[in-house]
């Protein structure tokens, strides 16, 4: 990592709690590492940090990100290698400190070393709208919003979207940053029958473009469970699939959005059925 | 009897979709995306407090649109015997210190 890069920074972020933030954190940065890309994922939840645990690094974290502001560790100390990929890394949150220790001056100047230093930066982001909310996304050049087809899902969504053109270091220079939805728990059965948002009403009321849907599947738990990112636990799964063609987008690959269906599925479907 | 009955019987959904709309819209006209109208009105009502006193509750901001012209309306009432720095009027000073909301 010698030569100097000029990495895009990436927030995911999403105003509602539990949609799914940390694992498609983790789940993103798996499959831009599989591409060949170097990325760092960035912590951004003081105090509930949950980042390390999804990249099954919980046993590793010696300094984090707080350390790193406050001139108690440098970058290269706090940052954890992952064990499956040669080119991903985590930089975690402390667990500890009062959330007030991440700085705006402090936040700039990790993301400044982390920019020259990576391809791609994915910062995670706590739920809600507060001071962490706004400092994730400060410095982002992309913005994915997770939402749940589930009106309060999409509503927090929609709060999302008008911080991220208020309060970023992009709105304030005129720019925009570029937002892409992700929607997550998605269940093809359940939106077939009309008991769930269709995938065109999310993306209609929020008028951003879509980035993937990620199928509610069991293979998600069970990569939490087992401290891999979905991609890497179970390439072959649906979830897997949809996260790495939502990574090729994010590369600029012009890949087709289509629904997640296994041909099991249908194949239950047809009979009305709940497949699992 | 509705022997289908079970296949209507789930159709949540645009309701959903239809609440949201409207609970958006709402939303994004008294947020807006931006919240620049919010913005400005607590610019506009700021300078105008440090001069005169303003019931800040009664100031209604409408933007309306005449053609190709935005029309900016701000409709307030205003103190005028009541100067914010005036110690007799300390409860106005309030206003002028209030900060944006967000």
């Amino acid at each position: 990592m010698s030569e100097k890069k000029n990495a895009k920074i990436v927030v995911v972020t999403s105003g509602k709690g539990g949609v799914g933030k940390t694992t498609s954190t983790a789940a993103l940065g798996a499959a831009l590492a599989q591409e060949g890309q170097s990325v760092a994922v960035v912590d951004f939840d003081i105090g509930l940090r949950n980042l390390d645990l999804m990249m099954g690094a919980e046993r590793r974290v010696i300094f984090d990100l707080i350390n790193v502001i406050q001139g108690n560790a440098n970058l290269s100390q706090a940052l954890i290698k992952d064990k499956r990929l040669e080119n991903l890394y985590l930089l975690p949150a402390s667990q500890t400190r009062d959330k007030n220790a991440l700085t705006e001056k402090g936040v700039l100047q990790v993301m400044e070393q982390l920019r020259s230093r990576f391809d791609w930066v994915i910062c995670d982001s706590p739920a809600g709208i507060e001071r962490g909310a706004v400092l994730a996304m400060k410095h982002a050049d992309i913005a994915v919003i997770i939402a749940n087809p589930e009106i309060s899902s999409v509503r927090d969504s929609d709060r999302i979207i008008g911080l991220l053109d208020a309060k970023t270091e992009r709105a304030k220079k005129g720019q925009e940053v570029e937002k892409h939805l992700l929607i997550t728990r998605y269940d093809t059965v359940r939106a077939g029958t009309g008991e769930m948002l269709a995938i065109d009403d999310v993306s209609e009321v929020l008028s951003i473009p879509l980035l993937g849907i990620i199928p509610e599947s069991r293979e998600v738990l069970s990569a939490s469970n087992l401290g891999v990112p979905v991609p890497v636990s179970n390439p072959a799964c649906l979830p897997a699939k949809a996260y790495v063609q939502a990574a090729r987008r994010l590369c600029g690959e012009d890949i087709e959005v289509t629904l997640p269906v296994s041909k099991k599925k249908l194949f239950a479907n047809w009979f009305g059925g709940r497949a699992a | 009897m509705k022997m289908f009955g079970f296949l209507g019987r789930k159709k949540s959904a645009p309701v959903a979709r239809e609440r949201l709309q409207v609970m958006l819209a709402h939303e994004r006209a008294s947020l807006g995306r931006s919240q620049l109208v919010a913005r400005m009105r607590d610019d506009i009502v700021a300078v105008i407090a440090s001069h005169v006193g303003v019931e800040r509750n009664e100031v209604r901001v409408k933007v309306n649109r005449r053609d190709s012209m935005f029309v900016l309306k701000i409709d307030m009432d205003i103190t005028p015997d009541i100067i914010p720095n005036d110690p007799r009027s300390s409860p106005q000073k309030a206003i002028s210190a209030q900060s944006t909301p967000h």
